[in-house]
């Protein structure tokens, strides 16, 4: 469903995408780990065309999300549902404008039917009766499960996760998690999380690739991945502060 | 012995000297660089707005307008600035009059404040005063809000949700400041010349009539024509930079900060730049 094809993108001087090749496969959901900064999160834009790579392509459903036109980008970008890191709410927007937003803009839908598909999204994620608030009068974790009820309002054959769990309680981690696998067993979605949280990517996962240093180094299913040889994915799926990761340039650098 | 120290000393100063030289070269080396980078990103800049400019004016007229979005706009940026728009032009009449005062008593020609003041607001002092306190108030404002939103991620959450940010965001923006802009310089025009006839009425003892009829007789359609040009062209420049500046922030909070310095820096370089542009070729225009 989505290949990626060696990708290349550098940001001035720093190479962050270094001939990246990943295939993710129909109504799987796969989890992208790695450290902080190393480009997962840029992975994610490229896969929605956001950003544009320096060389490469991403393939969605056979159509190269690195070429497309104007209209037909948009026509691609309707599949999916996006949910990011801070949430990225509209500020200036309430909460039930945030979820209907691309329901509003590229669909003829009636405001009342736009009204019930918002209220039914908002109740997936376990909220109700916010559609007036303003984002900032919610707490982080609910934001973030506002920002998940947008992402599905469009019902997306997919759905991206930029660290679903950073920045919410263990509790509420876990309910997201829930949320994330519920909605991958009824509605057949394929899912790409990015996370660096390794409980949540061992309760969501189908498989899990690792990205190192502008690479996918492995990628293998959940118990794969926890009985690894890989020196580098051991010691980051079991968080060690020494390893082949951190030998290379101190820690604190 | 001493031989043999000034020996050593010789060889330590021979050595500073190299490193010292060293350093220099390395320092001057690094100039073609530093003025190369500079005008590049300058170059980058021009290059960006113009592009900006042309997405905007395209999804001005392409695609079905943000109605909503740009009433909003208008009043934010038109009726919310009348009060301070209104309330320096006063003062900027005010003090044009009693300054102009100094000169024109000791030639007994009080009554040609009048006309002085009515023609420098309408030409210059309306149009670009009103255009230096919207690229304060609403340039700085307008970028700050993009800015935000780039740094938390909620202009590319737009275009994941298949929405262009130029036609959703700026094209509002734009449409607003360019019709605002001429409309907010009318009222300032009006209420400078007010303030000069409060000061020439009050104060220097200019009879009403005498000067309504000294600030109306000099003034021909081409001084307000002229100014209200101005006007349209300054809105144009502010909603461009401050969109930009704002579609282009970087590094959080601190960039924020420094994009709405910017915005509001190059907004106020530009306007006098444009200015000056604007007076040349009218001048020419209407002299040749």
């Amino acid at each position: 469903m989505i290949e990626i094809i060696n990708l290349c993108k550098s940001f001035e001087d720093h190479l962050v995408l270094d001939n990246l090749n990943l295939n993710i496969q129909k109504g799987e959901t796969m989890v992208i780990i790695g450290r902080s900064g190393c480009g997962k999160s840029v992975m994610l834009k490229h896969i929605i065309g956001i950003m544009k790579p320096d060389s490469g392509q991403v393939f969605v459903d056979g159509l190269d999300m690195t070429r497309l036109n104007y209209k037909e980008l948009n026509d691609s970008r309707m599949k999916f549902g996006m949910l990011f890191q801070g949430a990225a709410l509209f500020d200036s927007l309430s909460i039930g404008e945030n979820v209907g937003f691309a329901l509003y803009e590229h669909t003829n839908l009636s405001r009342s039917q736009i009204g019930k598909r918002i209220k039914e999204c908002l109740e997936h994620v376990g909220l109700s009766g916010i559609e007036n608030l303003k984002p900032a009068e919610l707490s982080g974790g609910m934001r973030k499960r506002v920002g998940l009820a947008r992402a599905i309002a469009v019902n997306p054959e997919i759905i991206m996760y930029d660290e679903p769990t950073t920045g919410v309680d263990p509790i509420m981690g876990d309910a997201v998690n829930e949320l994330i696998v519920e909605l991958h067993d009824k509605l057949n979605i394929t899912s790409i999380a990015v996370t660096h949280d390794m409980i949540s990517a061992y309760k969501i996962a189908d498989r899990i690739a690792m990205l190192y240093e502008g690479k996918i180094i492995e990628v293998g299913t959940p118990d794969e991945i926890k009985n690894t040889k890989n020196p580098i994915v051991k010691q980051f799926t079991t968080g060690a502060a020494t390893g082949p990761i951190t030998d290379k340039k101190n820690l604190l650098d | 012995m001493n031989l043999l120290l000034n020996k050593n000393n010789s060889a330590n100063n021979g050595e500073e000297d190299l490193r010292l030289f060293g350093e220099t070269f390395r320092e001057v080396r690094g100039w073609p660089k530093a003025i190369g980078g500079k005008f590049i990103s300058g170059v980058g800049y021009i290059g960006g707005s113009c592009i900006l400019l042309a997405q905007t004016v395209f999804w001005s007229f392409a695609g079905p307008l943000k109605r909503r979005h740009t009433l909003d706009q208008m009043s934010k940026i038109g009726v919310n600035s009348l009060p301070i728009v209104l309330m320096i032009s006063l003062f900027t009449g005010m003090v044009l009059a009693l300054q102009s005062a100094y000169q024109m008593q000791k030639m007994s020609a009080e009554m040609y404040i009048a006309s002085l003041v009515s023609l420098s607001i309408t030409r210059e002092l309306g149009p670009v005063l009103t255009a230096l306190i919207i690229a304060g108030r609403v340039g700085a404002s307008i970028t700050a809000e993009l800015g935000t939103m780039k740094v938390t991620e909620q202009i590319d959450a737009l275009e994941a949700l298949a929405t262009n940010p130029v036609r959703y965001l700026v094209v509002p923006r734009f449409l607003a400041l360019t019709f605002m802009l001429p409309l907010l310089t009318i009222y300032a025009d009006i209420t400078g010349i007010f303030g000069g006839y409060v000061v020439g009425v009050f104060k220097l003892g200019i009879s009403s009539n005498m000067y309504w009829r000294m600030a109306y007789d000099p003034l021909i359609f081409k001084d307000i024509f002229t100014g209200l040009i101005k006007s349209f062209a300054f809105g144009m420049i502010i909603a461009v930079v401050a969109c930009f500046q704002g579609l282009n922030t970087e590094g959080g909070a601190e960039g924020v900060g420094r994009a709405t310095t910017l915005a509001v820096v190059v907004s106020f370089i530009m306007i006098i730049a444009a200015d000056c542009f604007f007076t040349a070729l009218f001048y020419f225009v209407y002299t040749v």
